[in-house]
C-alpha cells in the first residue's frame, strides 16, 4: 500500500452520502451491520436533495391502485407496477420515522404534512440519523474504484481523503453505490460533485446500466445563476428579444418549446402571474429560490429577466445502475446501487420521476440495498486479509504511457455533447454519432495516457466518469431509434412498438446496446 | 461563488469548512475560515445557511467572482438572509418552514394554465366565427 494509507474495514460500506445513501447506512445499521459512509464533500449538504426541497410519491393506501396505474400508463411501456407498489409502500412508512430529526408542518387542516421535506433540513436530519444509528461517516473522502475479490465479488473500495491527499483503503462484506446521477458537468444546482463517479466504478467493476437514452430533462433559471428551482416558473410568461411574448403553455411538455425559443436568441421571462399571497411566502417555501433575485436587484414579480436552461442529465433524467434483483443488487455480487446511481425506469419509465417519485425511488432503494448489503456482509464476513484486485482503469492505470491529459477539456466537451439543446433536446442520428466519436476519442486519449495524484487524480476520475456517462448516453439513444418518453428523436418520431422494452448499456473500452425482451402486453396495456 | 469572510464576525467555529461539499473552505492561520478554492464553488449556498454568525457572503453569479469586498456584503443587508428565511437558530418560530405549501402552490399553476388555455381556445372560436 502507498505510504499512510488509511486502513478501515467494515461489513458495510456507503459511496456517497446523499438521500439515498443516508438511508442506506441507516438501513443496513438496522441489520446489525458495522457501516461505513464516505462522501465526496459532506453527507448533509452533498447531492441534489441537499439544495432542494424533494415531495414523495405520497398516496394514501386505498389510492395507491390507481396511482400506479396512472404511473404505469404513463411509463410507456417501460415501468414495473410491483416496484411502484414497494416505493409507494417504503415511503408512507419512511416518511413518519423521521419525527424528532425533521420539524414537520402542520398544514391549514391540522394534518402532519409529511410528503414534502425542505432541502438542507432533510439533509441535516438524514445526517443526524445516521450519526445516532452509529454509521461512521467520512466527510471529504471520495471513492475512486472499487475492490474485488477473485470470485468477483465486491471486496471495497479506496480513495482519496481530500485532508492532506491522503489514499484511503475501505475492505467491507457488500458496498452501496449511492453517488447520484450526473448532469454532465451542466451548472445544475447542487450537482457539482454528481459526476458520475459510481456509475464509471460500477461498470469497472462488471455492472451494467439501463435506461441511459433518458438523460434530456432541462429546469430553467435565471440566466448567470444555477437557481433551477422550477415551481414559480410554472407559473411563468415568455418573451423573447425584441419582448413580444411567445406563446408557450406551461406544463410537462414546456422544455421543447423553450429551447427552441433558446436556440434562436436570448429568452426572457416574466413572474408577474405569481399570486400575491405566493409571492409573500415564497422566502419560507423555496428560501433559496428569491435570494439571486434578491441579491442581483431585480423584482422577480415585476422585472423581466432573462433565462436559461440548465441540463439535469441523469439527475431528473433515467438511467443508472440497473438493478438485477429487487434488493438493488447490480449484476456484481455484493455491489448495490441506490437512488439516482441506479436506473430508476422501474418506477418512472420513459419519463421523469421528478422531484417526487425519484425521492421515494432514493429512500426506498437506499433502504434496501443497505438492508441487503449488511445481510450478504454479515453472512459472507467482510475477509479483510483476502486478496483484493483493483478495479479502477481509466486515469488510475493508463493502458499506455502516462502523459498529460486535458482534464478541463474533457469536461467542456462532455457539457457541449451532452447539454446543448440541438444536440440533447432534439436528437438526431447523424448527431449522436458525431457527438459519440468525439467522445470515444477524448476516451481513448484519457485511458491510455491519462494519470494524475491528490486532487488533480480526482478531477482526472471524474472526468473519466462524465465520459464514460456521455458515450452511454449517447450509444443508447442513438439504438433507440423511435421517439418515447423525454427521447425524442427529429428522425425517428414517433414510438415503435417494437422498442416498448428497457435498453441495457455496458461496457467502457468497447460500448454496447441491447434491449431487454419487452414486458408481457397486459402489464403495458 | 463564495465572494468573502466577514473576519469580523467569523469566530473560527469551522462549521463552514466541514460543511461545504466542494471543500472550497480552510480554517486560516489566524482562525478565521478563508476561502481556499473559490474556483469550486459551486453556488450552492449552503455555507451561508450553516454559518451562525452570518459571516459568509456567496453571489449568485456562477460563471466566476465578481470580487465582492467584505463592506460590500455588510452594507447589502444580505448577510444572513438565507438563514433567517430558513428559519434557523434564533429565526426558529419567526421565520417557519411553509414548504409544505409547495404541492398545492404547483396545483394553482397547474388549473392557471388550463384556465389560460381555455381562454385563449375562446377567444380564437370568436375570432374564426367574426
Amino acid at each position: 500500500m502507498t505510504r499512510d494509507a488509511v486502513q478501515v474495514a467494515a461489513d458495510v460500506l456507503v459511496i456517497g452520502g446523499g438521500l439515498a445513501g443516508a438511508w442506506a447506512a441507516v438501513a443496513a445499521t438496522r441489520e446489525g451491520a458495522r457501516v461505513v459512509l464516505v462522501d465526496k464533500g459532506h453527507c448533509g449538504t452533498s447531492g441534489v436533495t441537499a439544495t432542494a426541497g424533494p415531495g414523495h410519491w405520497w398516496v394514501p393506501p386505498e389510492q395507491r391502485e390507481a396511482a400506479v396505474a396512472d404511473r404505469l400508463k404513463r411509463s410507456l411501456g417501460l415501468g414495473d407496477p410491483d416496484w411502484m407498489r414497494r416505493i409507494l409502500d417504503l415511503t408512507w412508512t419512511s416518511l413518519p420515522s423521521l419525527r424528532g430529526y425533521y420539524d414537520f408542518s402542520t398544514d391549514d387542516r391540522g394534518q402532519v404534512a409529511y410528503r414534502g421535506l425542505r432541502g438542507p433540513e432533510y439533509m441535516r436530519a438524514m445526517r443526524a440519523l445516521a450519526t445516532d444509528a452509529g454509521v461512521r461517516i467520512l466527510d471529504h473522502h471520495p471513492a475512486l474504484e472499487l475492490l474485488r475479490h477473485g470470485d468477483g465479488s465486491i471486496a471495497g473500495a479506496s480513495g482519496l481523503a481530500l485532508r492532506g491527499e491522503r489514499p484511503w483503503t475501505i475492505r467491507a462484506g457488500a458496498v452501496v453505490l449511492a453517488t447520484g446521477g450526473t448532469a454532465f458537468a451542466s451548472r445544475l444546482l447542487g450537482s457539482a460533485t454528481n459526476t458520475g463517479d459510481g456509475l464509471l466504478m460500477g461498470a469497472e467493476a462488471g455492472a451494467d446500466l439501463s435506461g441511459m437514452e433518458f438523460s434530456n430533462y432541462y429546469t430553467p433559471s435565471l440566466a448567470g445563476t444555477n437557481m433551477a428551482r422550477s415551481m414559480a416558473y410554472s407559473f411563468a410568461r415568455w418573451f423573447d428579444a425584441d419582448d413580444r411574448e411567445l406563446d408557450i403553455p406551461n406544463g410537462p411538455d414546456v422544455t421543447p418549446h423553450l429551447a427552441r425559443a433558446l436556440l434562436k436568441g436570448p429568452l426572457f421571462c416574466r413572474l408577474d402571474r405569481v399570486p400575491a399571497d405566493i409571492r409573500a411566502v415564497m422566502p419560507q417555501v423555496q428560501p433559496n429560490f428569491v435570494l439571486p433575485f434578491d441579491r442581483l436587484g431585480i423584482d422577480a414579480y415585476r422585472d423581466r429577466f432573462e433565462v436559461t436552461l440548465h441540463a439535469e442529465g441523469t439527475v431528473r433524467g433515467i438511467g443508472g445502475l440497473r438493478v438485477a434483483d429487487a434488493e438493488c443488487q447490480t449484476a456484481v455480487v455484493g455491489l448495490y446501487a441506490a437512488g439516482d446511481a441506479a436506473s430508476r425506469e422501474l418506477v418512472t419509465g420513459a419519463i421523469s420521476g421528478g422531484g417526487a417519485v425519484n425521492s421515494s425511488w432514493a429512500l426506498s432503494s437506499g433502504q434496501w440495498a443497505g438492508a441487503a448489503a449488511a445481510r450478504r456482509a454479515l453472512a459472507s464476513g467482510t475477509r479483510a486479509d483476502a486478496l483484493a484486485v483493483a478495479t479502477g482503469r481509466a486515469g488510475l492505470r493508463p493502458r499506455r504511457t502516462a502523459g498529460t491529459f486535458d482534464t478541463s477539456g474533457a469536461v467542456a466537451a462532455v457539457r457541449v455533447e451532452l447539454n446543448a439543446y440541438d444536440k440533447n433536446i432534439f436528437r438526431r442520428g447523424e448527431a449522436l454519432d458525431a457527438s459519440l466519436e468525439r467522445l470515444d476519442g477524448i476516451w481513448r486519449e484519457l485511458a491510455d495516457h491519462g494519470r494524475a495524484e491528490g486532487r488533480a487524480g480526482l478531477r482526472l476520475r471524474e472526468a473519466a466518469a462524465l465520459v464514460a456517462a456521455g458515450r452511454w448516453s449517447k450509444a443508447a439513444a442513438l439504438t433507440r431509434r423511435e421517439s418515447r418518453g423525454m427521447h425524442r428523436r427529429e428522425d425517428a418520431q414517433g414510438a415503435d412498438p417494437r422498442l416498448a422494452a428497457r435498453q441495457r448499456v455496458q461496457g467502457l473500452d468497447r460500448v454496447v446496446t441491447r434491449f431487454e425482451a419487452a414486458p408481457s402486453q397486459a402489464e403495458v396495456a | 461563488m463564495i465572494e468573502v469572510v466577514i473576519e469580523e464576525r467569523c469566530d473560527g467555529c469551522g462549521t463552514c469548512v466541514d460543511a461545504c461539499p466542494s471543500d472550497v473552505l480552510r480554517m486560516g492561520e489566524g482562525g478565521k475560515a478563508v476561502i481556499a478554492a473559490q474556483a469550486d464553488c459551486q453556488t450552492c449556498l449552503l455555507c451561508e445557511l450553516h454559518c451562525p454568525a452570518d459571516a459568509l457572503f456567496v453571489w449568485p453569479e456562477i460563471e466566476q467572482p465578481v470580487g465582492i469586498t467584505a463592506a460590500q456584503a455588510l452594507a447589502s443587508g444580505q448577510l444572513g438572509a438565507f438563514r433567517r428565511d430558513s428559519g434557523w437558530g434564533e429565526h426558529a418560530g419567526t421565520f417557519t418552514n411553509q414548504h409544505w405549501r409547495m404541492g398545492a402552490i404547483f396545483e394553482r399553476a397547474r388549473l392557471m394554465a388550463i384556465e389560460l388555455a381555455a381562454a385563449k381556445s375562446a377567444r380564437s372560436e370568436e375570432g374564426s366565427t367574426s
